[in-house]
């Protein structure tokens, strides 16, 4: 949380410039301590899981920050939908199912992404809800991943 | 010291700690560094940047209207407060110090210092007055020092920009931005005021082969068709035959087409603007008397089965367009910068097998890649490379014998008079311009002039 905030001034502070509208920006709300808390399980390329946690409002950028997720160069916009370091792969069922369908500057933004699925969203682009508990989500390889000997 | 500790000291690889010189600091090294420091804590990593300020194209080619794209300057800004990186600025490598210096004084040398002459036609008249390459017209627009005099005459109608990349679609925007809309970004004054004299009208965007094969990205197209009081206007023929094979491509150029079909079936006129894409043009003279009047083009058509790789072939068609500035863009190259730097001056790449130069010396980024892709292509290549060089460090053992690093660069630059701007000293710069852009409403007002850079920074 507190790196979130951190990240959050240093924003503001960066650039008074507004955002693409369609863009979920980082600046969710002051801390909702109260919010219920939710688990998401992200799944490297390699297997490995990543269990965390995450509020519900939060997005699953915030979650990766929030929770300093090792995800290498994870959101590199910082969810300002420029950049697709933030692509994620879901299961079928919970992409039809969320609530928010990808905007056509989303869809953009995955064209230009890595191993792009069906199913494939921008993490900063998902809010997570009381109904995402348990979500998992696959990391797609990133092209280091593919080098790295 | 006990001569035996002092053996044990010099060659242990577990006792000496790595020291990485990166030059160039672009996203290519700082994203390398980053990658760097968090798997090995004992690295020391030194990034040496030719300018007093940082983060290359970000800062000097990354359009002004395109802010959020810079946010990953606070990643690496996070990366040169580590206590593993010195940023060291206003160092000149290949002339305040030599890679010999560099590759002495330390165990790895990575090169990133990127692409930053452009390509050229090599027609008859591309030196005539008012043909300008993007790249000078970029880094007028963002504040590259040496591009801040730069002779452009805007009072002309028509502009034909040759070449279909992101970089050619950031420059035609820019021409037919409404004023007040870049006045809010961190453009530079020169370049408010001479755009906002500016009498253009149309801008043509001239590309070799057919919409299919079109450089540019979506988004770019997207954002050009939004563009207030600037119509789109296509021309029909060009699409002849794209309908009938949207079906059958990938998403993302499926998606693409369906975008200009459908913006090609819904031209307006409506705005006082208009920005023409041509398709199957290649340019074979820029004509005029000293001053650019018009440009003549042969006409494409296309060869081979599959879309993708399929070559434009000219026929005995020409066209002529008349204008009055001609925009080149088909590219950014790199150059040699010390003879120790094996180079190939055809495709203006340092020479090198997946990143290795040779032994302890690696390249990433634009100079490794060529000038091809995002800061996400560029990214990716600079974690890979940084993988490469760990794994070496073991393999190689490359970093078993002391070095002196900067400690020793730093003699060099001493008895040169280079006045070395570290990361703090970027702070003041950062913070001036800051300021300074607070006054007028714009993010930042960047500071333009080298001199002018390295007295705040004092
Ligand atoms: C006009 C333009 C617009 C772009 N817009 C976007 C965009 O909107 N989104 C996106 O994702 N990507 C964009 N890109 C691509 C992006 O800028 C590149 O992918 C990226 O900057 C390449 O990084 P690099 O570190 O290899 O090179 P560079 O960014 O060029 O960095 C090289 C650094 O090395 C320094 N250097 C040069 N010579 C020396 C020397 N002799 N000694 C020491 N240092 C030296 C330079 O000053 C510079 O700081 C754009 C590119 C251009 C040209
Ligand atoms: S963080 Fe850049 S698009 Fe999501």
């Amino acid at each position: 949380m507190a790196l979130n905030n951190i990240l959050r001034n240093t924003l503001q502070g960066f650039s008074k410039i507004s955002y693409k509208s369609s863009a979920r920006v980082f600046s969710t709300s002051i801390p909702q301590l109260n919010k219920k808390e939710v688990e998401i399980t992200f799944v490297r390329a390699s297997g490995e899981r990543i269990k965390t946690k995450g509020k519900v409002g939060d997005s699953l950028l915030d979650v990766v920050v929030n929770n300093d997720v090792d995800l290498d160069g994870f959101g590199a916009c910082e969810g300002t939908l420029t950049c697709s370091t933030c692509h994620l792969i879901f299961s079928k069922k919970v992409f039809d199912s969320l609530p928010e369908k990808a905007t056509d500057e989303e869809l953009d933004m995955l064209d230009l992404a890595y191993e792009l699925k069906d199913t494939s969203r921008l993490g900063c682009q998902i809010i997570l809800s009381e109904k995402l508990d348990g979500l998992e989500v696959k990391v797609p390889a990133t092209i280091n991943d593919q080098r790295s000997s | 010291m006990h001569i035996f500790k002092f053996f044990k000291r010099l060659y242990s690889s577990s006792k000496t700690n790595p020291k990485i010189c990166i030059v160039g600091g672009g996203p290519a090294g700082f994203y390398a560094a980053q990658h760097l420091i968090k798997k090995l804590k004992n690295v020391q990593v030194d990034i040496y940047e030719k300018l007093p300020v940082p983060f290359g194209l970000v800062r000097f080619g990354v359009a002004p209207d395109h802010p959020e794209v810079k946010n990953v300057i606070n990643t690496f800004s996070k990366t040169a407060e580590s206590e593993q990186v010195n940023f060291i600025g206003n160092v000149n490598v290949g002339e305040d110090v030599s890679i010999k210096q560099l590759k002495d004084a330390y165990h790895i040398v990575l090169l990133t210092y990127g692409a930053d002459k452009s390509k050229t036609f090599g027609i008859p008249g591309e030196n005539l007055k008012n043909v300008i390459s993007a790249r000078n017209i970029v880094g007028w627009y963002n504040g590259t020092p040496w591009n801040s005099n730069l002779d452009m005459d805007l009072s002309g109608e028509s502009v034909a920009v040759l070449g279909q990349g992101n970089v050619a679609i950031d420059v035609a925007r820019i021409l037919l931005s409404p004023i007040d809309e870049l006045s809010k970004t961190d453009i530079t004054q020169h370049a408010l005021e001479k755009l906002s004299n500016s009498k253009i009208k149309k801008v043509y965007l001239i590309g070799r082969r057919g919409p299919l094969q079109a450089a540019f990205t979506i988004k770019e197209l997207r954002e050009m068709l939004k563009l207030k009081n600037c119509n789109t206007v296509w021309r029909k023929d060009d699409f002849s035959g794209v309908s009938e094979l949207v079906s059958s491509l990938a998403r993302p150029k499926k998606r693409i087409s369906e975008l200009m079909l459908n913006s090609l079936n819904q031209m307006g006129t409506s705005g006082s603007k208009t920005f023409y894409p041509i398709f199957f043009r290649s340019p074979l003279e820029i004509l005029g008397d000293q001053v650019v009047e018009k440009i003549l083009l042969g006409v494409n058509r296309l060869e081979g089965t599959d879309f993708l790789s399929s070559k434009a072939v000219m026929t005995e068609k020409r066209e002529e367009i008349p204008c009055n500035l001609v925009i080149t863009s088909i590219g950014y190259k790199s150059h040699q910068i010390d003879k120790d730097i094996p180079f190939d001056n055809s495709k203006g790449v340092a020479i090198n097998e997946n990143s290795k130069i040779e032994k302890g010396f690696y390249t990433s980024g634009w100079l490794a890649t060529g000038p091809t892709g995002v800061i996400l292509t560029t990214m990716g290549n600079a974690f890979g490379t940084a993988n490469l060089i760990l794994n070496d460090i073991e393999k190689e053992g490359l970093a078993v014998t002391l070095k002196p690093g900067f400690e020793e660069i730093e003699k060099i630059l001493k008895v040169k008079n280079t006045q070395l701007v570290l990361w703090k000293d970027w702070l003041k710069i950062d913070k001036y311009e800051k300021l300074k852009g607070k006054h007028v409403g714009k993010p930042r007002e960047k500071i333009i002039d080298v001199q002018e850079m390295l007295k705040v920074a004092s």
